[in-house]
């Protein structure tokens, strides 16, 4: 009986997660009438803005994961070997982009940023996109640190890191040989998470009036029928598509089956 | 001049000082244990000497150099954890390599000397496994390769064995020492096992509440302790009350006995003063060269295969005395009346 509650439970999870997408990609596909078709899919792929605002995205989240490691993987690394008191006032401050609207932070930033600020960020598109980068790094900072952090918790942190000092490495070879390859698959999670934050941020991209992603997706949806549940779904493949590599990595990196 | 000298060393966490005017001196090769019980300051002593740890005073100096503003990575020391601390990220070869890579070793002679560190721990073939797939004592092997691998100045052991089971740790222990007796290397051991430190040792410092309580050789720290604590750390102890008859002469009585010691007693006439004795140096019954002899009623038997541990009751001391099993000797009876018999000269006089 008790099992029969636990499949009933599970079927309408499934169902509740299921049928959306079912429902959006049917109707994606009804763009030519009487029949299904790929129609709004071609329609997407030949918009050239698709292509160049998936690309600006792309790239700017590639910059956002770069930033984002160089900055929390050794932040957690010191927190945790050094500073262990100050840890609940470091995940205190990764929680705050949660609790502080992205608008906000935008909105600040254009005021501190502007052209007739001491840093005019906002003068020239690559500072722009310097601005919008740290921005994405800021809302995906919680994942990223709680990603990181988890990943460092399987490691005996302070006592590598004293081996290695006694075999004559320096910080950075201990961070960069030691440390971020055993932490590297929590990384690569915190990346994905990333990546799919900032593929569907839009605030800050369209505040700043930046050609992103997200501005993209709105302007399709409120001028379009079918083409927006295609590109929902392309998105979705897209996400799946960076967890199945994340798991295929995960199967190479060897030492890591240990603590599986 | 020594090796490795440490002088007047003071450690303090805020208020608590974990050790206290730690001197030691070292001769090259020389494989010294630092004994005591947890939070000793055993472990913090080696720590300041790897480099983990400042001084709050006191010097270090390796090979006459002052060593205290060298960081931990500068002091080209090796290291043995209790935890392994093998890079779970890197195959056995590449853990054994890393301090040759750190140094810009070229691969050659990197490759060479891992395949030669590998044979000295007998683990030749193991270079591709990763450490997960390593048992703890072939973990523990690698670890000691890894740290001799760069050709440290100075070996430290932090309880390398401890997280061992007992027989790979008996096994573990000599081939440690076999290759430091090869490699003729300095080496700083520190453990709570006595039994561990005086079998590996040259030297044990006995350390207690943060000072070096006694420094010698195993023979001389079990048969001459120096200090109450030393004496009851280090082995089992018999303890047994005495009165002082004729200090000048080392004349005292035990249980009514006059006994003579070898040494002139600083205590008063008629003072009480402990005398200790080992387990080996007490006889069940009356025995040759054993001069001094007390009644003693049974109290346990334990049967230990080829020892025998019994304790007896000596005028309200219980003392815990080892006869060799012989097979037309079965051993007494729990609750029996006996004698017990000892050398006047195995007697250990213990400071007040």
């Amino acid at each position: 009986m008790k099992r029969l509650v636990a499949w009933a439970a599970f079927l309408l999870g499934c169902l509740y997660f299921l049928l959306p997408l079912i429902g959006m990609t049917e109707f994606s596909l009804k763009m030519r009438r009487g029949e299904y078709s790929f129609d709004a899919y071609v329609r997407v792929f030949e918009d050239p803005r698709f292509w160049e605002t998936f690309g600006y995205s792309l790239t700017l989240a590639a910059a956002t994961i770069v930033f984002g490691v160089l900055l929390v993987v050794p932040t957690a690394y010191w927190v945790r070997l050094k500073l262990p008191q100050a840890r609940p006032i470091i995940e205190f401050i990764t929680l705050l982009p949660l609790v502080i609207p992205a608008i906000v932070i935008v909105f600040g930033y254009i005021r501190l940023y502007n052209t007739s600020s001491f840093l005019p960020l906002t003068g020239s598109a690559f500072g722009t996109d310097i601005l919008l980068t740290m921005g994405y790094a800021t809302l995906a900072l919680p994942y990223m640190y709680r990603a990181v952090d988890t990943g460092l918790r399987t490691i005996d942190v302070a006592t590598l890191t004293e081996a290695a000092q006694s075999l004559g490495a320096g910080w950075f070879t201990i961070l960069a040989r030691i440390i971020l390859p055993n932490v590297l698959v929590a990384v690569l999670s915190g990346a994905f998470l990333t990546l799919a934050i900032v593929i569907g941020e839009f605030t800050m991209a369209a505040l700043l009036n930046r050609p992103a992603f997200g501005p993209y997706m709105q302007l399709l949806g409120a001028n379009r029928a079918y083409e927006p549940p295609a590109l929902a779904v392309i998105a979705f493949a897209i996400t799946w598509g960076c967890m199945g590599l994340i798991q295929l990595v995960t199967r190479f990196s060897k030492h890591e089956r240990a603590k599986a | 001049m020594a090796f490795l000298e440490l002088t007047d060393l003071e450690k303090t966490f805020g208020a608590n000082r974990v050790v206290k005017a730690f001197s030691l001196a070292i001769e090259k090769g020389e494989f010294v244990s630092l004994l005591g019980p947890s939070g000793c300051g055993k472990t913090t002593v080696l720590r300041m000497v790897a480099g983990f740890e400042a001084p709050t005073s006191g010097t270090i100096r390796i090979d006459g150099h002052d060593v205290g503003d060298q960081r931990a990575n500068q002091r080209n020391i090796g290291m043995m954890f209790q935890a392994y601390a093998l890079f779970p990220n890197m195959t056995v070869a590449d853990n054994v390599a890393f301090g040759l890579r750190v140094k810009g070793v070229s691969r050659s002679e990197r490759d060479a000397r891992v395949a030669e560190m590998l044979q000295l721990i007998g683990l030749p073939d193991l270079g591709a496994r990763f450490p997960f797939q390593l048992s703890g004592g072939q973990q523990q092997r690698v670890a000691l390769a890894r740290a001799l691998a760069p050709r440290p100045r100075v070996l430290l052991l932090d309880e390398p064995l401890s997280a061992l089971d007992a027989k790979v740790r008996v096994s573990l222990r000599n081939e440690i020492r076999e290759i430091q007796r090869e490699l003729g290397i300095t080496t700083i051991f520190v453990t709570h096992d006595q039994e561990e430190a005086m079998s590996i040792s040259d030297r044990i410092v006995v350390m207690n509440g943060g000072i070096a309580e006694q420094a010698g050789a195993p023979f001389e720290i079990y048969n001459k302790p120096s200090t109450r604590f030393v004496a009851g750390f280090v082995g089992t102890l018999n303890m047994l009350e005495a009165r002082v008859v004729a200090p000048e002469a080392g004349r005292v009585t035990v249980a009514g006995q006059a006994l003579d010691l070898a040494q002139a007693i600083p205590a008063a006439e008629g003072a009480s003063v402990t005398l200790a004795l080992r387990p080996e140096a007490i006889s069940l019954g009356r025995a040759e060269g054993r001069e001094v002899v007390l009644p003693a009623t049974i109290d346990e038997v334990h049967f230990l295969g080829s020892v025998i541990r019994i304790r007896a009751r000596v005028e309200g001391s219980v003392v815990a005395l080892d006869t060799f099993n012989r097979p037309d000797q079965p051993p007494p009876p729990v609750g029996s009346a006996a004698e017990i018999s000892f050398a006047a000269v195995d007697a250990i006089l213990l400071p007040a």
